[in-house]
């Protein structure tokens, strides 16, 4: 796949739209749109991994715990993510309701001056929120609040 | 969508479908085309669907598309009918403005403005990922998020006047931590004394105008080119936590079904889930009191280190603008106790109301709206007609209407330095890409924005402040 992410114009927050053969790549590539907001995740050399394990009821959900957590990173471990090494999605049944479970290795190194941050998410939001089939896989579609 | 002028500045959307009251919107002409161009209108109008909401659905002259909620809504639920919504008070819980005066005025100060600036840039916190000077253990935060400014007073941040011309007088006192989360508190930690970044800024101000004598006076402004301080920032990442946290939640508990858009996610307010997030988002105005306390202090410090004293530099509001509060309110004839959320949107009390400070109480409350970076800021004052007009509330500040990639093509941050330097207005920040992101032409104008609050009388013209030193997180 050419393409990972794009992002679209959105008058007051960010918006970005994400591909991917599957929900977990299209995640992971949801992932450095929304850094890219803030950062180069190019730029960010990739010092230390992280791994992340999360739960949803449905697949809007998990994409906004998912990238939630990597504000959480940022903000309380100072991590700036560089790359997604490894993102899996799994689909369950807990007490006869559907569950979305996702495990991802990312790694990326600690805030410095080498840095630049030229951008603040907030929050990542529902609004907007697409999550549709395309040709090569699926497309992922989100608004983040900055 | 139908949309119908009342009179020149008030436009309404009839009650129609599931609509339980109709929505109202204070705009003049080229206001009200900027809402039309977005989703603000839809979203007045879903809001007006809610569960026990009282009167109209309300739309400020500032207000633009947001999440559920437009911003610059506001809009009241009864107490046992009604709803709580965490996106009708926003993500940054308690946004919000403090201004203080000071004795100089701005000869005084020219010669020393850099060193100011750079040592107020030193001392408060900014950008992102940045954290605080203090070392919170999560019991010391419990008692901030119970406590707000007050506890900050208490450890020798500022003093116990500030409080008493503090919103709420910096404590809301149904704040629980008991239904925070870990993370939320992790998040809250590293952040308490830093002001953030996106379009938060701390500005040096002089007053540029003044409109009325006589309120101005009763707040502490006596005359043109007076320097001021003006802080907007809000609860960081605690409250957006928060917000983030009680929208799954109550996704979980209640579903979206039969809702237009998901982030009009919302629980019963007497309900044990809606009580939870009513408690915790206390907790984070708390927070955010505490935060531009802290930064307070330390501009005082840097002025009575510069300049020799901070003398005379005392504190004229502190007002948040995404809350939700309950308040006393008449509606249809009887008063009555009601949830009020202002997303975006100031409290504008008129004279008499219990909840203002002694000072200014027969005048009304201080209403302080922030402009763009580098842009003029006003002062307002609240007034009794908009008891009626907005639930006593009025706009907050500027909203874009340009979006940060647009911004990111047209300006460069250094050449807005440039810019403004030669307006004679000194800027500090942490990315000049972020200063081209915030550029003020990205903007609505603010003047047009305070001018339709004054002429509707939301809240009233008192004077007109212009930067003379930025800084940018």
């Amino acid at each position: 796949m050419e393409k990972k992410y794009e992002i679209l114009e959105h008058m007051a927050d960010g918006k970005f739209r994400a591909y991917g053969r599957n929900l977990g790549e299209c995640l992971g590539n949801a992932a450095l749109a929304m850094v890219s907001l803030m950062w180069e995740p190019e730029r960010i050399k990739p010092e230390i991994r992280e791994t992340i394990k999360l739960e949803a009821t449905s697949p809007e959900q998990l994409t906004v715990k998912f990238l939630t957590e990597l504000i959480y990173l940022l903000e309380v471990k100072s991590f700036l993510l560089g790359r997604v090494n490894e993102i899996r999605v799994e689909e369950a049944s807990k007490n006869g309701n559907k569950t979305y479970r996702l495990e991802a290795e990312v790694s990326g190194d600690r805030i410095s001056p080498e840095y630049e941050i030229y951008g603040q998410v907030k929050a990542v939001t529902y609004n907007e929120m697409k999550i549709e089939k395309s040709r090569d896989g699926q497309v992922l579609q989100v608004v983040v609040d900055m | 969508m139908d949309l119908v002028r009342i009179n020149e500045f008030v436009w309404e959307i009839p009650k129609s479908g599931e609509m339980k009251v109709p929505a109202r919107i204070y705009a003049s002409e080229k206001l009200i085309e900027l809402a039309r161009r977005d989703q603000t209108l839809q979203q007045a109008r879903n809001v007006a669907c809610l569960p026990g909401i009282q009167r109209m659905s309300y739309v400020m002259p500032d207000a633009h598309q947001g999440y559920g909620f437009p911003i610059g809504g506001v809009a009241a639920f009864d107490l046992d009918e009604g709803i709580i919504s965490p996106g009708g008070v926003g993500y940054d819980i308690n946004c919000g403005v403090r201004l203080l005066r000071t004795d100089y005025k701005e000869s005084d100060i020219t010669a020393k403005r850099k060193e100011l600036l750079a040592e107020i840039f030193k001392e408060v916190p900014a950008g992102v990922g940045k954290g605080g000077i203090t070392k919170l253990s999560r019991n010391v935060l419990k008692e901030i998020l119970v406590r707000g400014a007050e506890w900050a007073v208490e450890q020798g941040y500022g003093t116990a006047e500030d409080l008493d011309r503090t919103e709420e007088r910096g404590r809301m006192k149904d704040a629980s931590w008991e239904f925070i989360s870990d993370r939320a508190m992790e998040r809250g930690i590293p952040q308490l004394g830093t002001l953030g970044a996106g379009n938060h800024f701390l500005e040096i101000q002089k007053v540029d105008e003044i409109y009325d004598e006589e309120v101005a006076r009763a707040f502490g402004i006596q005359e043109k080119g007076q320097v001021l301080v003006m802080i907007h920032c809000g609860s960081r990442g605690l409250g957006h936590q928060i917000a983030t946290d009680y929208i799954e939640l109550m996704e979980n508990k209640f579903g979206f079904k039969g809702l237009p858009d998901r982030e009009l996610i919302n629980a019963p307010f007497k309900s044990e889930l809606g009580q939870r997030y009513y408690k915790s988002m206390c907790a984070a105005v708390n927070y955010a009191f505490a935060n531009r306390q802290m930064i307070a202090h330390w501009v005082r410090d840097v002025f009575a280190k510069v300049m020799g004293s901070a003398k005379g530099m005392r504190q004229i509001y502190d007002v948040c603008h995404n809350v939700a509060k309950v308040e006393k309110h008449t509606v249809n004839g009887k008063e009555k106790l009601l949830c009020v959320h202002r997303k975006g949107a100031t409290r504008s009390f008129g004279p008499g109301r219990a909840e203002i400070p002694e000072v200014c109480r027969q005048v009304g409350q201080p209403v302080l709206i922030p402009g763009s970076m580098g842009t003029a800021s006003y002062v307002l004052v609240g007034t009794k007609e908009a008891e009626e007009m907005s639930f006593s509330s009025t706009a907050h500040g500027a909203g874009r209407v340009m979006s940060r990639n647009e911004a990111l093509r047209r300006f460069r941050g250094e050449q807005i330095r440039d810019e403004l330097a030669r307006k004679d207005v000194e800027l500090k920040a942490t990315s000049w890409k972020g200063v081209a992101e915030e550029a003020s032409a990205a903007y609505k104008d603010v003047d047009e924005v305070v001018r339709v609050s004054h002429e509707t009388r939301l809240g009233k013209l008192v004077a007109r402040l212009v930067p003379i030193g930025v800084m940018k997180g």
